[in-house]
């Protein structure tokens, strides 16, 4: 293992950046979220939970697929792919447990035939740090997903205390990028982070969520879930607005759009949110045409659809971001304790 | 606030048990001691999660748009920056008011525990006034704050009084606070322009387009939104450009002006901790001056100064200018 001081650490995100772009929590306008580094800008690590998860480092919010020019009767289309390619490699840092999992959920999507060569072009290029929690709050539930937060994966992981940063790498990926560095590093920690971890293993056996049950969420209580008369009442001050589903890790909606500008057209993409009134809108019409319904398709999704297709993996790793952020309080645990438990008969 | 809440649970009760009312509108119990949320008890053994505290910032009106289309009578808890929306929306025929039994209930002003937990405090398990602070127990012990350190946003400048009710359950008189809600205003009107704009670019960009503000904006009852709308050639789930990451809010607030209450709510939501609130308190500022002094949602009549005309109108000129005739 090896370690930095943490007052050294800027050193070594300007070491990094010399080759590499580097993107971290970094607070702006009195939020932290993912954001390139620069100098002089605000690195908070110790941030436990970003707005935004750093989800949009391989899913942006809206990104451009392509353009479109017309000329009479032809039409050419210009991928702006290549663009993407010639974008250096970039180290995502300090990403926590919870939302390190995310990402996994998220390459089964993207990455899974058809393969979004959009993302795998952005996940290729991409060296992940990831960065052990040693302060969970009350709102973080990871551990009912068997994810361990003091001791995440990614090409790196470390952990960060009072004085230090302790690093360790585990991928080809992250030895590449811990030699780029070498020089600020030096060796030990092995104490300092197994203290850290018990401390905080501590902490987390304790957290007011650790022991959710989740056992009805199988594939075979799908219809039993999904006519559950309990989703009129959980949903019913939801205002459909997508504060959820933006600050979510594993939500994965888009939308595309095709938007006409001075020199043609450009055909992009966005987050969306089954939350919105328009989500499900075909030529046809609308399959969905209450919030109750929008509602109960976002859980049904994280906690019954997605794992019955990935091998009992959910889509909820946890972070807690939707408890703190719902305006009027709904989340998925007030949804897994209303029915996660719940007997059959 | 036990008290409080315990006769306002006495009367949830009553009326529902006498069947003067279907439905009761307040507030429910959530995982934690602040987390509330809004909802709808239909029977007296609902009424078992019923909660009023400290946390139950939300506004209840807006979500009386479809309720009051409900069968049946329904009384709701309104606290005074709540009675505003409730008559604005009565005035634009959004509410049907003889549907409606407001029972006006005590407010202190609420606390927001995001501010709470900004201090560095978590696992919260309670919170309650003392004098001028606020004692709030934690798994780890008690805390003393300023409660001007943790109220809601739109609750620091409040002095609003109630508008409308049909009964009362006010248990504690207010005091009447000595501040002025365009301070903030002020300050951005002292900046130089681009001050002003380095400000709002900095704040703005923060924006995900979740919505939030809007869809809680009580002012903001339109059956359908132009952004939402495909047909409308500007719907829009992102802000693709910086230009529109700056316009969405102003245009938002263009579209409430002189309907606005001021209640506050869409800084309260904002995932991003825009101060949304200070655009529209701008244009409040700017209505005061140009038409005269002007409180949205303080009668369910009467002309508003932005849609009715009178000889003696300030022209859009002077506006522009920032002028008063």
């Amino acid at each position: 293992m090896k370690k930095i001081a943490k007052a050294k650490l800027n050193e070594l995100y300007a070491k990094i950046s010399e080759s590499m772009g580097l993107f971290l929590p970094i607070k702006r306008a009195g939020e932290v979220n993912y954001a390139v580094w620069g100098e002089g800008k605000e690195v908070s690590l110790e941030t436990l939970k970003t707005v935004k998860s750093p989800k949009n480092a391989f899913f942006p919010d809206s990104e451009n697929l392509m353009k479109f020019k017309t000329e009479g009767k032809n039409i050419e289309i210009i991928d702006v792919r290549k663009d993407y390619k010639e974008e250096k490699p970039f180290v995502l840092f300090g990403v926590k447990a919870c939302d390190y999992k995310a990402i996994e959920v998220l390459d089964r999507v993207f990455l899974a035939d058809p393969v979004d060569s959009y993302y795998q072009a952005r996940r290729e290029a991409t060296t992940i740090v990831t960065l052990a929690c040693s302060k969970p709050e009350e709102s973080c539930f990871c551990k009912v997903f068997g994810i361990d937060a003091t001791a995440p994966c990614g090409d790196v992981t470390t952990w960060l205390d009072e004085n230090y940063l302790y690093w360790q790498a585990n991928t080809e990926k992250g030895e590449a990028l811990t030699a780029l560095v070498a020089d600020l590093l030096e060796e030990g920690g092995e104490e300092s982070v197994a203290t850290q971890q018990e401390a905080t293993k501590a902490i987390l056996e304790k957290l007011p969520f650790s022991a959710l049950d989740l056992s009805r969420f199988k594939p075979e209580n799908l219809n039993d879930l999904f006519n559950d008369p309990a989703w009129e009442e959980m949903s019913e001050a939801c205002l459909g607005c997508g504060t959820c589903t933006f600050v979510c890790p594993t939500c994965q909606c888009f939308d595309i759009r095709d938007f006409k500008t001075s020199e043609g057209v450009l055909r992009y993409r966005c987050w969306d949110s089954c939350m919105y009134s328009d989500f499900t809108l075909m030529a046809h019409g609308n399959s969905r045409t209450t919030q109750m319904q929008r509602f109960r398709q976002r859980f049904m999704h994280k906690l019954v659809y997605y794992p019955s297709q990935n091998d009992g993996l959910y889509s909820c790793v946890g972070c807690g971001r939707c408890v703190n952020k719902c305006p009027q309080h709904l989340n998925i645990v007030k949804v897994i304790k209303t029915l996660g438990g719940k007997n059959d008969d | 606030m036990k008290e409080v809440e315990t006769k306002m649970l006495e009367r949830a009760k009553e009326l529902l048990e006498s069947g003067e009312v279907a439905r009761v509108v307040g507030w429910k119990k959530g995982e934690f001691c602040y987390d509330p949320s809004p909802a709808t008890f239909e029977s007296v053994e609902e009424l078992k999660d019923f909660t009023y505290d400290w946390f139950c910032g939300a506004n209840l009106s807006k979500y009386l748009i479809q309720i009051s289309k409900k069968e049946g009578k329904t009384a709701v808890f309104l606290k005074p920056c709540d009675t505003y929306s409730f008559n604005q929306l009565v005035k634009e025929h959004r509410i049907k008011r003889e549907n409606i039994h407001v029972i006006a209930v005590e407010c202190r002003g609420k606390f927001d525990i995001e501010k709470i937990k900004a201090k560095g405090i978590s696992f919260v398990t309670g919170a309650q006034l003392d004098g001028t602070q606020v004692k709030v127990s934690t798994l780890y012990g008690e805390e003393t704050l300023e409660k001007s350190d943790v109220v809601l946003t739109k609750c620091a400048t409040c002095n609003k009084d109630y508008q409308v009710q049909d009964e009362a359950i006010i248990l504690h008189e207010r005091t009447k606070k000595d501040v002025d809600r365009f301070a903030e205003v002020a300050k951005l009107e002292a900046m130089t322009e681009e001050e002003r704009f380095a400000f709002w670019r900095e704040q703005l960009s923060k924006c995900i387009r979740c919505n939030a503000c809007r869809n809680v904006c009580p002012a903001c009852s339109c059956v359908k939104c132009v952004f939402d709308n495909p047909a409308s050639e500007i719907s829009a789930k992102v802000n693709s450009d910086k230009f529109e990451e700056q316009l969405f809010h102003i245009i938002r607030a263009f579209h409430v002006a002189g309907r606005c209450t001021d209640c506050g709510e869409c800084s309260r939501v904002c995932p991003q901790h825009i101060p949304l609130h200070l655009l529209n308190r701008k244009f409040i500022k700017d209505i005061d001056n140009f038409y005269g002094e002007y409180q949205a949602g303080e009668t369910a009549e009467g002309k508003t100064p932005l849609t009715s005309y009178t000889e003696g109108d300030t022209e859009p000129n002077d506006v522009f200018k920032g002028e008063a005739k």
